[in-house]
């Protein structure tokens, strides 16, 4: 293709998103585009993945069967979720076996507040609550992104979000409502979990290099600090219900702006859990690993009988 | 001996009357697994009564950007919609 044909072709793909048509996977499209696609939407997969971990330990520990049918059937559902975002990604030309690659070595992120410890069962309700919580405000907005899969993936994955707020959030009322020593823990979860939860949103907006590209492209629908600034003021409410206190001194309602002024998020702890050094982030990367290394004799075994299931029903018809 | 699992593409009838949708795509060795893997990754919340899945290499698609020769004529093709035909306004339901 020549330079002037592309940039036309360009100029066609700009018009679209401009009129907010959305792009299907065999459209003409910027490869900027298609890479930073691929990197959002396989980061989200990953994160999902990586999310099941920190639940998954509390499944056999959930203190009655309606708790733990709940947690397990949450902990399918991101499976689910990782599966929806990978088949996204797929489309535009990356495949399965690459992501995970780009995972288990380390060149693909995943979602940093997976790479804190689950101690406690008040950690449960307060990763329903407050992770996913964090989760659906980020999803919401991209359930109008440009990239046609990644859209349909969204609008899927936020109708089946919602039950996992919930549950963690009964879990919390719960304990809220019970002994001085349950509350105690629930207080403790929230110290714990609340500042890690604003960082999902990633670094404030002058200081993210990928938010301009992404909300021209509309790939991304609202910036960091417009889905912070909305995650706070839906969260401190239902603080007030719970009866416990974000551990913020700072946070207070601003009347002039109709929200919550909040105080200085730590930025170092962010980048040093960015780059690895979180608490668990070895831990998290070796039980994948683990899994994908274990697992790797039961899938060549499958493939091996599908090919010779197949084989022998070439030689039944001939 | 390492080979990837093949892709499929999935497609669900939410109830009966209705048609297949597509749902999505997944992995899987062969039909079997595919339609297994389909049940509990796209309806795990009763959104189906019925599943199809192709395996995604039997798929052939148009191309998007051949869209204006496949598709454009049909824009001229005006006399193919009922309101091309002028008839008078005492004539109800037709």
């Amino acid at each position: 293709m020549t330079e002037n044909e592309i940039k036309n072709l360009e100029e066609i793909f700009e018009a679209r998103i401009a009129r907010d048509e959305k792009i299907e996977p065999k459209d003409w499209m910027p490869e900027k585009y298609r890479k930073s696609n691929i990197r959002q939407i396989s980061q989200h997969a990953h994160s999902e993945v990586v999310g099941m971990l920190p639940e998954g330990n509390w499944i056999t520990r959930a203190p009655s069967l309606r708790r733990k049918v709940a947690l397990l059937a949450k902990v399918q559902d991101e499976a689910g979720h990782g599966l929806y975002l990978y088949s996204a990604a797929e489309t535009l030309g990356i495949s399965r076996e690459e992501m995970y690659e780009q995972l288990h070595s380390g060149k693909a992120k995943y979602s940093s507040i997976f790479n804190y410890p689950a101690v406690t069962w008040a950690d449960m309700g307060t990763i329903g609550w407050l992770v996913d919580g964090a989760a659906i405000i980020n999803q919401v907005a991209l359930c109008s992104t440009s990239f046609g899969p990644y859209a349909r993936a969204m609008v899927r994955i936020c109708k089946e979000e919602s039950f996992h707020q919930r549950q963690g959030y009964e879990i919390l009322l719960t304990l809220c409502r019970g002994t001085q020593e349950q509350k105690a823990m629930a207080q403790d979860a929230l110290n714990r979990w609340w500042w890690p939860s604003l960082m999902m949103f990633g670094p404030i907006d002058a200081e993210s290099p990928n938010t301009e590209q992404s909300m021209k492209w509309k790939l991304k629908r609202k910036t960091n600090d417009e889905l912070r600034q909305q995650f706070i003021d839906q969260t401190v409410p239902q603080a007030e219900i719970l009866g416990i206190t974000i551990p913020d001194p700072d946070l207070k309602w601003n009347e002039e702006k109709k929200q919550y002024d909040f105080g200085e998020i730590d930025w170092d702890e962010f980048w040093q859990v960015v780059k690895g050094h979180g608490p668990c982030n070895k831990e998290r990367m070796d039980a994948r690993v683990s899994a994908w290394e274990e697992g790797n004799w039961v899938r060549d075994a499958a493939m091996a009988y599908a090919e010779k299931q197949h084989d022998k029903k070439l030689k039944d018809v001939g | 001996m390492k080979k990837d699992w093949p892709l499929w593409e999935v497609f669900v009838r939410s109830k009966n009357g209705l048609e297949h949708r597509h749902f999505g795509s997944l992995h899987a060795t062969d039909a079997v697994m595919a339609l297994e893997n389909a049940r509990d990754v796209y309806t795990r919340r009763n959104e189906g009564v019925s599943i199809w899945v192709v395996e995604s290499k039997y798929i052939t698609a148009s191309n998007p950007s051949e869209n204006g020769e496949l598709f454009e004529p049909a824009k001229s093709k005006v006399y193919r919609h009922p309101t091309f035909y002028k008839l008078p306004d005492e004539l109800k339901h037709m």
